[in-house]
């Protein structure tokens, strides 16, 4: 039998940047069934929506954050041919283009590992317990859901009733 | 008498001052919950006035608010979510 790593499914939450090269090296290294890492990064926009940031702050309910991003997976898990996940998502003040969030995913082909990496982002956008707050020249305002997320989710087949 | 322990995050928190509240009630679901924080008026009234997207997860799992609620539960209250 080949050798698989000893953590296929890694959850984290952090203050502290990530090291991209290192975490999708860490996940598929000691896998040898893999054949395709599909990776998806979400950053800080230096615009949103016209306005001009200079920070963004993330706040989160620890416990139930992993809890659900773990739950996400597991499901992933069930639709898809995947092997190993690993999610980061960083909280506290991030500064404009930073890093925010890590979705990787490893298949032995990239149609399943495509999938599964955009099923994750659909499904966290909606249902992990994160929130926005941008901080700008013009004040500091709560960021809104959108129902294009929602939506997004629908198309799994998910309902998410989050956005208004 | 059921205990509960509520938690507000997000707009919630800053709009109520407080992260958490331990709270005695006889409220059945987490509608009568939130109706009862309702009730108490002022700063509550208003972030958690119905009509308000405010969502909801019941020992740290989202629920509706037809959720029963059971002595020593975890309730949030919180804006729909905006991570990622």
């Amino acid at each position: 039998m080949a050798a698989q790593p000893a953590t296929l499914v890694q959850v984290r939450i952090q203050t502290e940047d990530f090291d991209l090269s290192a975490e999708v090296a860490a996940l598929h290294a000691a896998d040898a069934r893999v054949g395709a890492v599909a990776v998806f990064v979400g950053t800080v926009r230096q615009l949103d929506e016209g306005q001009a940031l200079d920070c963004l702050e993330l706040e989160h309910y620890p416990g139930m954050t992993e809890r659900a991003i773990e739950g996400m997976v597991e499901q992933a898990r069930q639709r898809f041919e995947i092997f190993g996940a690993r999610v980061l998502h960083r909280v506290g003040r991030l500064g404009l283009g930073e890093q925010i969030v890590l979705v990787a995913v490893t298949a032995a082909h990239r149609g399943q590992a495509f999938q599964a990496c955009e099923f994750l982002m659909d499904y966290l956008k909606t249902q992990a317990p994160f929130w926005k707050k941008e901080h700008g020249a013009a004040g500091s305002r709560w960021v809104d859901a959108r129902a294009s997320d929602d939506a997004a989710l629908a198309k799994w087949g998910i309902a998410a009733n989050n956005a208004a | 008498m059921n205990t509960i322990q509520i938690r507000f995050f997000a707009t919630l928190r800053e709009a109520l001052g407080a992260t958490e509240l331990g709270l005695p009630t006889a409220a059945a679901t987490v509608a009568d919950l939130r109706d009862e924080l309702i009730a108490r008026g002022g700063a509550y009234a208003e972030a958690l006035a119905r009509g308000r997207a405010v969502r909801a997860a019941l020992n740290q799992a989202m629920v509706t608010e037809s959720a029963a609620l059971k002595d020593g539960d975890e309730v949030a209250f919180f804006p729909p979510v905006t991570g990622g």
